[in-house]
């Protein structure tokens, strides 16, 4: 064989190793226990004075039409098309030996978490009292997440100090802006920092997540991706501690030891805490176990969604009835609006954007049109509100935060309807999406940190 | 001549197993030495050779093993296990009963080619 033609053959080798290493059923240890029979072959059919291009038609002939393979293979190892969770490759060597260290460095830091979280209680700080719950409640997110953080650093290799000097100048801020702030017990502007900490903290979750990518679309997009894995990971994981709590609770019951205290305690906390990166460090070591369960979740609900908001404004119209916003009434539709970015995005986060426009993203565009208008009602409705008895600071965090998500609605809706005349790409509308994601943080750093001295710690 | 498919499906375990308890072997020179055994006449595509393999392997009739080939590639080489090595003796006896039955039934066939038509009873 000349170098020439050795070069097509690895050429034609690698595309057809590609090509069946996108079957489900075929792994890549068979795909390389075919690939050795293939070259055999080859190498056979060459000594036998067959060039290279010919050898590899018939090898490829004679092993046979690969559906067929497939399904074969599929029949005998029917357990593969269930995609299991499959932590430590069977392989051996490099990459067993990096999953290994990657699951013992994220156990490591859940224990961290764990621990961090009963520190306080060293301190004497324990669950009982009012303002013992709310010093856990305004550093919830502290406990926990600068651990996710620092996962994510050392899991992409983020050692470069300009961006580790900002994570840790951020975390610093906003440990000072939890605690310093005199806020009068029950007050409202306390509610909300408590609230919106996290968010604002979440980015610097995603900045240190996309590992020097948060700068690129495809980096901020894996992010959305990681944040709805990661919420259903770890709803399974509390269901499944919810099931183990009460069988502890139950089998020491029977032995007349009452195991309250170490439930709300330690279990409870400590198990709360770690569950946060074990559910990060599952969804990034297999991300194809439950692969796509938040694009599934969505489309089954955006028609529901959908059909609840028509249905909402066609009997607001009709009726002609005023909408009573109160503070519940707010924050309930907050919710709402959060549910509909959600399914925004998580079907945007799953679509390919070189399909042409079809059926569901007609549907995506009832969805945000309608939900548009909803807000607008709402937003109406603060506004009137604000008008009639003053500022507060659930009023004006509501308006903002209703604000926001009128412009991104809007602009989503724009960006959308020119994609379905084919006036514009489905890309513009994913950079929208996570161009606009720093714009949340902010709000909620503004809730956080100005809101309190404005409103006079209320 | 072309032997059906399930003939095929049915009569690989023995063959595999048969092949394996001479030495052990990886796929390649499994199907080589069907060819040479059958004289060609075994047509099995070489894929499905494969799914066989894996299946005797789950059975535990047989068991693999990564090596270094001469080549300098890594090749997967079976060996049969002591429990597929009584598969084959339990195969072996199956298929000689199945053996000794058609031939019967060929001899007898052969009987009624060579004598005249045996007279309807009662005439």
């Amino acid at each position: 064989m000349t170098a020439d033609q050795m070069n097509s053959l690895e050429e034609q080798i690698d595309r057809w190793r590609e090509y069946l290493r996108r079957r489900q059923a075929i792994h890549a240890v068979d795909v390389a226990e075919l690939e050795d029979h293939l070259r055999e072959q080859i190498s056979g059919l060459v000594d036998a004075g067959l060039d290279a291009d010919e050898a590899f038609l018939v090898a490829i002939k004679r092993l046979g039409n690969l559906d067929a393979l497939s399904r074969e293979f599929a029949h005998e190892h029917s357990d593969r098309l269930w995609k299991q969770l499959v932590v430590f490759p069977s392989d051996t060597g490099a990459p067993r030996a990096r999953a290994r260290t990657n699951a013992l460095v994220a156990f490591g830091f859940a224990a961290a978490a764990a621990i961090a979280i009963k520190v306080p209680a060293l301190f004497g700080l324990g669950w009982d009292q009012d303002a013992e719950i709310i010093f856990y409640l305004r550093n919830i997110s502290l406990f926990v997440l600068p651990f996710l953080t620092a996962y994510f650093v050392w899991k992409r290799q983020l050692f470069d100090i300009s961006t580790l000097r900002w994570v840790v100048a951020a975390f610093v801020v906003a440990a000072i802006f939890a605690n310093v702030y005199p806020f009068a017990s029950g007050g409202h502007t306390q509610v909300l920092a408590v609230l919106h900490l996290p968010m604002a903290l979440w980015m610097i979750v995603g900045v240190a997540y996309a590992g020097g990518r948060w700068n690129q679309v495809a980096g901020r997009m894996d992010f959305i991706r990681f944040t709805g894995e990661l919420f259903i990971y770890y709803v399974l994981i509390a269901m499944g501690g919810g099931v183990f709590t009460g069988f502890l609770a139950l089998i020491f019951q029977a032995i007349g030891m009452d195991m309250e205290i170490f439930i709300t305690q330690w279990l409870l906390p400590s198990g709360a805490a770690g569950a946060v990166l074990v559910g990060a460090w599952l969804v990034e070591a297999k991300q194809g176990a439950i692969e796509n369960m938040a694009p599934v979740l969505t489309r089954l609900f955006t028609p529901l969604f959908a059909l609840l908001f028509v249905a909402f404004l066609a009997a607001l119209v009709w009726t002609g009835r005023g909408m009573n916003i109160d503070r519940d009434m707010l924050i309930a539709f907050d919710l709402l609006l959060v549910v509909v970015l959600g399914l925004l995005l998580y079907s945007i986060s799953a679509r390919d954007p070189s399909q042409p426009p079809g059926m569901f993203d007609v549907l995506q565009v009832v969805l945000v049109v309608s939900a548009l208008l909803v807000d607008a009602a709402t937003l109406w409705a603060i506004a009137a509100r604000i008008s009639e008895f003053g500022f507060s600071p659930n009023r004006v965090a509501a308006l903002g935060e209703n604000i926001i998500f009128l412009v991104n609605l809007t602009w989503a809706a724009v960006l959308y309807i020119r994609f379905l005349r084919r006036r514009g790409t489905f890309s513009a509308l994913e950079a929208w999406q996570t161009n606009y994601i720093p714009v949340y943080a902010l709000w909620a750093a503004i809730v956080v940190i100005i809101f309190p001295p404005v409103f006079g710690y209320l | 001549m072309e032997i059906n498919k399930d003939l095929i499906g049915a009569s690989s375990t023995p063959i595999v197993l048969a092949i394996l308890a001479n030495e052990d072997g990886y796929g390649y020179a499994i199907l080589k030495r069907v060819r040479a055994l059958s004289g060609g006449r075994l047509a099995w595509t070489d894929g499905m050779l494969y799914p066989v393999l894996h299946r005797l392997e789950r059975l535990g009739h047989i068991k693999a093993r990564w090596e270094v080939a001469e080549t300098g590639r890594r090749r997967k080489y079976y060996r049969i296990t002591p429990g597929g090595r009584d598969q084959l003796a339990e195969e072996r006896k199956q298929w000689q009963a199945v053996d000794a039955t058609l031939r019967g039934i060929w001899r007898s066939l052969d009987q009624f080619d060579d004598s005249p038509a045996p007279l309807p009873q009662g005439s």
